[in-house]
């Protein structure tokens, strides 16, 4: 559905991709692990069009990606949660949740209202704080409400830049029971992930990645058994 | 003593005039500053154009001697294109002078140099096409002086509390516009975090281009009413209720909406108490010692942000 083929991705001197090959197959959740700075974020970054590739190719669905503005790329059915969240901290949660479904403008009203409900039923945290202020919110809403919106859009694809970043162990459960229900409705997601264990639990498929390389792929449980894997990221000696 | 107080009640209706269209001028500034961040110093020249379309408009009907000027049917007739094609002209100056530069990755100094380039080719465009010699409005055929009540023996004038309405009519326009509907979610997105709005799938140049559009429309009217009020008008007039208007917005606090409307009315009441008890040839320099003032106490404006809040989001 999503390949990425040899991206290199500069930001001046500092070489930050140094020829990444990476594909997202329909229907599944594929995990990209790796420490800081490895990355992972100018992936998604170079995915969703807010960086340019310095060379390579990123193809969405058969059509090539990497010289659309951000918003032609969104509306052909990419949605991206960021590192961080930035949600629209000075509005609402009900204004977020609006701006989330921007590329279905002109759309009837009672569509984006229903979505809007199912959001709800995902998240019922969110229903009741429709018209806080959304950058009053806790860590966890706010993670709840990056997503909302996100899903907003009715993506094909979504990305998840290292969504449980800050959040409490309870709340890093039920954002992964979530995601893991919303693929099983049938999304493909991108995920991006510190916590290695955590993410191929609910990945079918994984990358490694090192200081701007792929240094290992496979299935989760290939990546599970593999060394490098275990060394440096589930922390087995 | 007793002369000043007389005449306080009709120097605050004046100065409320004033500083609401102090405040319509400022809305330009903040708007802009909201969306990028950087200060279109070419706004006031807008606001100066708004006058002269204005003034011409106002020139042709007189000269079709259409009977009497009702304000009622006069009034749209000046502001409308007055709005439109300030509007108009405040995308065109986004386009031309700024946008090319901020598309080439420029620092924050490029645009503010270019912006006082824009300022100075619009006062030289309306200087050679309408000459170095001031305008007349002629008020009185729309307005006429003796239209004036009498509210606890203070005499005001009509067109004073026309041009407050007015004002307050457009501010609540912007307001529910921003806050209300879908443009104004756009706006406000881009405001807050550009990248994420783009994530969004908003059109970025173009929620610039139309925060320009509103924010020039409403300095165009606010040149309509000025011209109206003072009834003289040249190419050198956006100068200096250009740097008052800032100076609202900067009170206020810049990037604030709400700010620019309540600096602007302030420092119009500020100014014309401070001609009225000081004198006023003093009056900008009360006005801008209170602007520091206030800046040394809460340099963010009265209802901006800390700034450090503002760069965590």
């Amino acid at each position: 559905m999503l390949e990425l083929r040899q991206i290199v991705s500069q930001y001046g001197p500092v070489i930050a991709l140094r020829g990444v090959d990476l594909t997202v197959r329909q229907g599944e959740i594929t995990c990209l692990l790796g420490g800081n700075a490895a990355g992972k974020s100018t992936i998604m970054k170079t995915i969703i069009g807010l960086v340019r590739p310095t060379s390579g190719t990123v193809s969405f669905e058969g059509q090539t990606l990497n010289k659309l503005p951000t918003r032609a790329i969104v509306s052909r059915g990419i949605a991206l949660v960021p590192e961080g969240r930035r949600i629209f901290g000075r509005m609402t949660v009900w204004e977020n949740l609006a701006l989330g479904a921007h590329v279905r403008r002109g759309r009837p009203q009672a569509e984006i209202d229903e979505d809007i409900e199912r959001i709800y039923g995902l998240f019922p945290r969110l229903r009741e704080r429709v018209t806080q202020v959304a950058g009053t919110m806790s860590g966890g809403e706010q993670q709840m409400l990056a997503m909302g919106r996100a899903l907003m859009a009715r993506p094909r694809l979504l990305l998840l830049d290292e969504p449980s970043m800050g959040l409490s162990p309870a709340f890093v459960d039920q954002v992964f029971d979530i995601i893991q229900a919303i693929n099983r409705q049938g999304m493909t997601i991108l995920l991006v992930e510190q916590n290695a264990n955590v993410a191929l639990s609910i990945a079918q498929r994984g990358y490694v990645l090192t200081t701007g390389r792929i240094v290992a792929s496979g299935t989760s449980a290939e990546l599970l058994a593999a060394d490098e894997v275990r060394h440096a990221y589930l922390g087995e000696a | 003593m007793a002369d000043i107080l007389a005449i306080l009640p009709q120097q605050l209706v004046f100065g409320l005039s004033l500083g609401a269209v102090y405040g319509l001028i400022a809305l330009g500034y903040t708007m802009v500053y909201g969306v990028l961040s950087m200060i279109n110093f070419a706004h006031g020249e807008v606001f100066m154009v708004g006058a002269y379309i204005g003034w011409a408009v106002l020139t042709v009907l007189i000269g079709h001697a259409f009977g009497g000027l009702n304000p009622l049917w006069v009034l749209p007739v000046l502001l409308i294109p007055a709005m439109l094609l300030c509007g108009g002209l405040g995308v065109v100056i986004e386009r031309v002078a700024y946008r090319p530069l901020y598309a080439r990755g420029a620092s924050r100094l490029g645009p503010l140099i270019s912006a006082v380039g824009a300022s100075i080719v619009l006062q030289n465009a309306v200087m050679l096409s309408q000459g170095a010699r001031m305008k007349v409005y002629m008020t009185n055929l729309v307005f006429p002086a003796d239209w004036r009540f009498n509210v606890l023996g203070v005499s005001i004038s009509v067109l004073s509390i026309v041009i407050i309405v007015i004002s307050l009519l457009l501010m609540w326009g912007l307001v529910t516009l921003i806050q209300r509907t879908a443009l104004g979610r756009s706006i406000r997105a881009v405001a807050e975090d550009r990248e994420m709005a783009s994530v969004m799938g908003i059109d970025v140049g173009r929620v610039v281009s139309m925060t320009f559009f509103l924010g020039s429309a409403l300095g165009g009217a606010a040149g309509v009413l000025i011209g109206l009020y003072y009834t003289q008008i040249d190419f050198m007039m956006g100068y200096a209720a250009g740097l008052k208007a800032f100076t609202a917005a900067v009170l206020g606090g810049i990037g604030n909406i709400k700010g620019a409307m309540m600096g602007g009315l302030l420092l119009g009441v500020i100014e014309s108490l401070a001609s009225t008890f000081i004198n006023p040839a003093f009056k900008d320099v009360v006005t801008f010692a209170v602007l520091i003032l206030a800046l040394i106490f809460k340099p963010e404006g009265l209802f901006g942000e800390p700034l450090a809040d503002r760069e965590k989001i």
